[in-house]
């Protein structure tokens, strides 16, 4: 492991932050504070997480709707994410819009849309301005297993790979695509396996050992940097929620569940940290209240902030121009 | 000042967009080495090379997908759509990456989106069609649609200097039938604005694209017959120029629309609902629309003329409404 103490403990934090932020956000929706959908990625954490880690700070990641880890590890705070959720005035959105569509070009993050797989292409178009700007360097787009059916993933995984571009193709496959397994929506074990139409890598790792997606994406993001193109990395993981809170997901085995939780990536992560001993029982407290705190301080802000006006509904629809 | 056709004008605006700002470049299919399939980019790979003038798969979706993240990166990419009908593949990218961008991140997307529209050309359903109703009713977008190579020109320069994602729908009918004068250098012809192509007061036509030709010759037809008829190219169509429509309205009472796309839930159906709610007194009749029929575009000739307005059709309009 060439991770040094520092990176392991900040990844380690993100990770932690990750859990504990959505954690509270479920409490919120259960309280029925949220007016609108909420879709966690409990139990995958550690490849958003783990990715951002991996990339330098100019590199840019076209997010999906659960990957709040990128978010966290590129620095928004707490309090914005909550006043997202709580449709807030200070939300990253203007409380225009709702769940994890935050984005921020100066944080290196692309706005998610609920149409799964558009970032596929888009991701590709960043690259190809990374390619025509002279940067070195590249884009990612994060999706599920349940968009790479979708035609976009096809044209952006083409287009991307007959011109050579810098972006990795990272799928989250937690297994279902809202209630559909993915057994039945594809004839193939992994979607790794599509990587040979494009005649790019293609790879599968354990999307819940933090360390193996923050090496796979190091070597791929080199490979990309170099002008090697594409590589698809498929992250298998488990989706330990409903597809959205209101979805109490009783179509997936229970016993599935189970499994999988023995594989949860804090526990995966806290058992190498410990082992490596960076990581004491000291620490984790340590981390744990400073975690607690910077939520508690989040939420109460989100809370104070104010909603935006009914007349800020008109504002914004056109940029103007310069 | 040289005389220009209306795609020369195209392609002189791109090149001297590509010249003055190295952000702009080209996508799509074909638009390489050989220029396009109408030649609307003859040459300009020639000049600025294949990094600037990119040759896309058959992918209309990755096209405008990828032309959207390069535009977030602030690249300003101008996409081409090989025909209008195939725009429908990019469609959600348009409607949901693009013009929902500002309103909910903030973040611009200075996109073009380049697209040979309409009929009279015998391209059937698939190479016809005039699909700017569709994203009329799109928040966030801008539509601008040319008749003259002056005006194409200079609307296409402030399309790519725009910080939104604007369509361009460029008719193939004018392409190599429509030239005149066209100011050589640095011009652009502001979106949002119309124009008044004739003068007139017994009725206003507002139309757009190669409509206002049709109209135009309409209006010479009934001169004769002592009806004098304003026409007013509106140029862009999304964010409408309520102001030029208003004054028009108040100035001849009587008002004819003619489009090229279809009637049901075309432009004309909003122009005469806002025209009806806001000058309502100043109607002295109702609001009439020449449009093309609603079915798909046929392809034998004659069905295509029946499907379409023409000079004909638009007259016989304005004698009905000047009468009325």
């Amino acid at each position: 492991m060439s991770l040094d103490r520092k990176k392991m403990l900040d990844m380690y934090y993100h990770l932690r932050l990750t859990r504990a932020l959505e954690d509270r956000v479920r409490i919120l929706y259960r309280q029925g504070k949220i007016p609108g959908g909420v879709y966690l990625s409990t139990g995958q954490e550690a490849i958003s997480v783990g990715l951002t880690h991996a990339l330098e700070p100019e590199d840019v990641i076209a997010i999906s709707y659960r990957d709040l880890g990128a978010l966290l590890t590129r620095g928004m705070a707490p309090a914005s994410v909550f006043a997202q959720y709580l449709g807030k005035i200070t939300s990253p959105t203007r409380g225009k819009d709702g769940s994890l569509h935050i984005g921020d070009l100066k944080l290196g993050i692309i706005c998610p849309v609920s149409i799964l797989a558009d970032n596929i292409p888009v991701a590709a178009g960043i690259a190809l301005a990374m390619k025509l700007m002279g940067k070195k360097n590249i884009s990612v787009a994060l999706f599920g297993e349940g968009a790479s059916n979708r035609g976009d993933f096809h044209e952006g995984l083409n287009l991307a790979s007959v011109k050579k571009l810098p972006v990795l193709y990272v799928c989250i496959n937690n297994q279902f695509a809202y209630s559909t397994p993915l057994s039945t929506t594809m004839a193939i074990k992994d979607v790794a396996t599509r990587a040979a139409g494009y005649n790019i890598p293609g790879q599968v790792l354990d999307g819940n050992d933090i360390f193996a997606v923050h090496s796979a994406v190091a070597e791929a993001a080199k490979r990309a940097r170099q002008g090697e193109g594409p590589t698809l990395l498929e992250c298998k993981t488990m989706r330990m929620t409903g597809h959205s809170e209101h979805d109490n997901a009783n179509y997936i085995p229970k016993n599935l569940l189970e499994q999988w939780k023995k594989k949860d990536p804090i526990l995966i992560m806290e058992k190498h940290l410990t082992e490596a001993k960076v990581l004491t029982k000291r620490l984790k407290e340590e981390i744990t209240s400073r975690i607690a705190k910077g939520i508690e301080e989040g939420i109460k802000a989100a809370e104070e902030a104010p909603l935006p006006k009914g007349e800020e509904a008109e504002k914004d629809v056109y940029a103007p121009s310069s | 000042m040289a005389v220009l056709t209306y795609i020369e004008a195209i392609r002189q605006a791109m090149w001297e967009e590509m010249k003055r700002d190295e952000h702009v470049f080209i996508l799509g299919e074909d638009v390489g080495r050989y220029g396009g399939a109408f030649k609307a980019t003859q040459s300009l790979y020639q000049e600025f090379g294949p990094d600037r003038v990119i040759d896309t798969p058959i992918s209309e979706s990755a096209i405008v997908g990828a032309a959207i993240g390069a535009a977030l990166m602030g690249m300003r990419p101008v996409a081409e759509m090989q025909f209008a009908d195939f725009i429908s593949c990019a469609f959600d990218q348009i409607v949901n990456f693009a013009a929902k961008s500002y309103y909910r991140w903030g973040a611009k997307v200075p996109l073009v989106i380049r697209a040979p529209s309409g009929g009279g050309v015998h391209g059937g359903p698939f190479h016809s069609q005039n699909p700017e109703g569709w994203f009329f009713h799109v928040p966030g977008l801008k539509v601008v649609a040319p008749s003259t190579p002056r005006d194409a020109k200079g609307l296409l320069k402030a399309a790519i200097r725009d910080d939104n994602p604007v369509i361009y729908f460029e008719h193939k009918l004018l392409y190599r039938r429509i030239k005149e004068e066209v100011d050589e250098g640095d011009y652009i012809v502001p979106l949002g604005r119309a124009d008044i192509k004739r003068e007139g007061k017994d009725l206003t036509v507002l139309t757009y694209g190669a409509m206002l030709h049709a109209s135009i010759e309409a209006a010479q037809k009934v001169a004769d017959e002592g009806i004098d008829a304003q026409v007013v190219d509106l140029r862009t169509l999304l964010p409408l120029d309520w102001e030029i429509i208003q004054e028009c309205v108040k100035k001849t009472n009587r008002v004819l629309i003619v489009h090229e796309d279809t009637k049901t839930g075309g432009i004309g159906a909003e122009l005469a609902a806002t025209i009806a709610d806001q000058t309502f007194e100043f109607l002295d009749a109702p609001i009439r629309r020449v449009a093309s029929l609603d079915t798909p575009v046929p392809y034998s000739p004659p069905l295509e003329e029946y499907f379409l307005p023409n000079p004909k059709k638009i007259a016989a309009a304005m004698r009905d409404l000047a009468r009325y």
